[in-house]
């Protein structure tokens, strides 16, 4: 397939997680990512491991957030090393970095100084929460970003406490969404020269995706509820949520109560009009929970879904990996480190029909440093 | 992305949400609606909130697009409409697998009329296997995908991430898909076929706990007992109830917290392990101490001295935060005689706020103009 990135290089001075799945994504799509990495530690993503799988000196964590790239170590410090990675930004189309606010600056790498070496670069920053105002040196961390942004709010039931999301959901979409304007700055410097100055904060991502949320909130001015029992969604009413059953869950979505009635038959539900399904919901979730609670999932999903009712089973992973859906996906990939195949998952988007895939694991730390300065030796002559 | 064309056949949010954000970096969208009914979110009533006519949702996730009513079922509509789509750069669609080919505008067949074209599709569950017919939804993708199994503690039931993950972040992967062909484009000249997958989009959200359970031997994932925040890491990862407010502590050293805090127990956890390991046990010590006073007193301590903290937010209370206010997230969109607050785009170009007054558009509000620009 040709790579539609192909011919685009990346500089990556991002650790952790919200500019290095950035990378990698770029990466699966054709650009080669270069990490710029500081000697002996680098990326501080390669200390930081999950259930305390390690493949060589990085955790599998990081193996899989930096497959598919290159590593360089330069200490930014040193004035040699420093014009060494001025030589590669003169010559690079993007960097990415998401150092706290003012060590971009110090070292004399900022947007500004930067685009005076190269005026193409697409130059892209992700901070916490901004570059001022009384946040701008708290540390950009997930969780942190998740409970300042009020999405602790909005999972789990209305008397539970703050539940944040289980993921690094800031992280993730942060970077994420600095694909998308790297993407189209590439677009529009194809057509007029010009480089970009991309900036992003996982806090501002994070309102973005309670934009539903926000803009209810700036209507009602209130803060919206979760329901007391089966939350999915405080803006939704009954009878969206999930409910046990006699063997396991089931997810319910959104549905006429009418038209679920006229499936169940469930005598308590008919007090209720279609226009309550909201005002009344916990009421409505209650009742529903009970006759849920009665029947195995499979006797409830042939029930409903036979009436294309929208329901499915709460499944675990191990149950998932069993559907034809997830085996015809074919999400999963492999890759060779330290004489072991790590299996880990592939990019998300299908391009005509195929995938990307790569087979190529995360670099050792500095692993084409030299050949990276040979290639510069060897251009410059 | 000035210049380009796009028209949005999708409904409800993952694809409207991707349209939107092509909007907001300069593109011009079409959303084609059919007759009477429009896009189905124009129906969706949240929270009983409706502002002229229509739902704040539907405000929210149209803003920035046009309106162009058309009946694919009918002869007519449809011919405008490929000539419509002669001249678009891109054209996406959330439909079940099979629907746009049994309307004739399939991506072979639109192919045709326009070689160049980006066409960009959305399923839930992909086009082949078990689920490829059942409803492309959030909650519903949440309950399949394991997602459910990460958030809320130990005991609780499966809890689904309360906004609406599964549309949003398959909108965003699109965007990605479509940007990259539209770039590749620029030297091919040639078009693209894209498709994400909810179920995709969802299994990449989760891959690094899923590439963890690929190589451990397949061990589902634990939520703590109490204040977990994440089943894959140690104490004191979580959300702590304190006198007054909650208290959030992102990843620290459990020996530095004792010192800090003042809690004798959590000196005995000499061995970081098992800050991993004795989770459980540490947070129901941390929580227990915590619980002594304010979330405000905590902080006072903890910020000082770096330790990855914060205090927890509702809406209510980060209005007031000055961080909050100097990021000017807010913008106002024009909605018949009136106006609605929302959010902008969250991404900042050349130091520019990427921002918009123009409302969502009444349903075929544009099809004859449209009509006229184009010789529909």
């Amino acid at each position: 397939m040709n790579l539609p990135l192909k011919g685009i290089t990346v500089l990556e001075f991002s650790q952790y997680l919200s500019g290095p799945c950035a990378g990698l994504r770029l990466a699966d799509m054709g650009a080669r990512v270069i990490k710029i990495e500081r000697p002996e530690k680098g990326d501080a993503g390669r200390q930081l491991a999950i259930s305390n799988l390690w493949i060589g000196e990085s955790s599998l964590l990081f193996h899989t957030i930096n497959r598919n790239k290159e590593s360089v170590t330069a200490d930014l410090k040193n004035a040699d090393d420093l014009e060494f990675i001025k030589q590669l930004i003169e010559k690079a189309d993007v960097i990415t970095h998401n150092f706290r606010p003012g060590v971009m600056e110090a070292l004399g790498l900022d947007h500004n100084s930067v685009q005076k070496i190269n005026p193409r670069i697409i130059y892209t920053e992700i901070s916490g929460y901004g570059k001022k105002g009384p946040w701008k040196q708290k540390p950009g961390q997930d969780l942190l970003a998740q409970v300042i942004s009020g999405l602790a709010y909005s999972s789990g039931n209305k008397h539970d406490d703050p539940i944040p999301f289980g993921l690094a959901m800031s992280d993730y979409l942060c970077g994420n969404q600095a694909v998308q304007g790297i993407l189209a700055a590439l677009i529009r410097r194809h057509k007029t020269g010009k480089g970009a100055f991309l900036e992003l904060s996982l806090l501002e991502t994070l309102l973005d995706f309670q934009f539903e949320f926000l803009t209810t909130y700036f209507e009602t001015n209130q803060q919206p509820q979760r329901s007391e029992i089966s939350n999915g969604n405080a803006l939704l009413s009954a009878p969206y949520g999930i409910y046990q059953t006699l063997d396991g869950y089931i997810a319910v979505a959104m549905m006429p109560l009418k038209k679920l009635n006229a499936i169940i038959q469930y005598d308590p539900l008919r007090q209720f009009e279609e226009n309550e399904s909201f005002k009344k919901r916990d009421e409505i979730k209650s009742i529903l929970a009970q006759y849920f609670a009665a029947f195995t999932t499979d006797v409830l999903l042939q029930k409903m879904q036979a009436h294309d009712l929208w329901i499915m089973p709460v499944l675990n992973w191990n149950q998932l990996l069993q559907s034809s859906t997830y085996q015809s996906l074919n999400i999963e990939q492999g890759f060779w480190a330290e004489d072991k195949e790590i299996k880990t998952t592939r990019c998300p988007i299908r391009y005509n029909r195929q995938y990307f895939l790569s087979d190529k694991a995360a670099p050792k730390l500095g692993e084409h440093t030299n050949a990276i300065k040979r290639l510069l030796v060897k251009e410059g002559q | 992305m000035e210049d380009i064309l796009i028209l949005d056949f999708s409904q409800f949010l993952s694809g409207p949400s991707a349209s939107l954000r092509m909007a907001d970096m300069g593109a011009r969208v079409i959303k084609i609606e059919r007759p009477v009914t429009g896009d189905i979110c124009r129906e969706l009533y949240v929270s009983d909130v409706v502002v002229n006519g229509e739902s704040t949702i539907f405000h929210a996730i149209n803003r920035n697009k046009e309106s162009y009513e058309a009946d694919l079922k009918n002869a007519d509509d449809l011919n405008k409409i490929k000539k419509l789509v002669a001249k678009a750069d891109v054209m996406m669609h959330n439909f079940r697998p099979g629907v746009m080919e049994r309307i004739g505008l399939s991506y072979e067949e639109v192919k045709k009329l326009n070689p160049q074209i980006i066409y960009a599709c959305i399923s839930g569950y992909g086009e082949t296997g078990n689920w490829k017919d059942k409803p492309g939804q959030d909650l519903l993708l949440q309950a399949v995908s394991g997602i459910t199994y990460l958030s809320g503690n130990r005991d609780d039931d499966p809890t689904p991430m309360g906004v609406a993950v599964a549309d949003i972040l398959t909108g965003t992967h699109l965007v990605q898909g479509i940007l990259a062909a539209i770039f590749a484009r620029l030297t091919s000249n040639e078009g693209a076929l894209i498709e994400v997958s909810m179920m995709e989009s969802l299994l990449d959200f989760q891959f690094e706990v899923l590439t963890c359970f690929y190589n451990d031997g397949h061990q589902l994932p634990e939520r703590s007992i109490i204040n977990n925040a994440h089943a894959y890491i140690a104490a004191p990862y979580g959300v702590y109830k304190t006198a007054e407010g909650y208290l959030a502590l992102a990843m620290g050293n459990i020996l530095r917290l004792g010192t800090l805090l003042h809690c004798n127990a959590l000196k005995d956890y000499t061995n970081p392990a098992d800050w991993f390991n004795k989770r459980d046990e540490i947070k129901t010590i941390l929580q227990d101490h915590l619980s002594k006073k304010t979330a405000y007193q905590w902080l006072a301590i903890l910020e000082p001295a770096d330790i990855w903290c914060a205090e927890v937010f509702d809406y209510d209370a980060l209005m007031k935060q000055e961080g909050y206010k100097i990021l000017e997230m807010e913008q106002m969109i024009a909605i018949g005689n009136h106006s609605i607050k929302t959010t902008r785009c969250p991404i900042r170009v050349d130091g520019q706020l990427l921002t918009s007054t123009k409302g969502a558009p009444i349903l075929g509000e544009h099809s004859a103009l449209i009509d006229r620009e184009f010789n529909l």
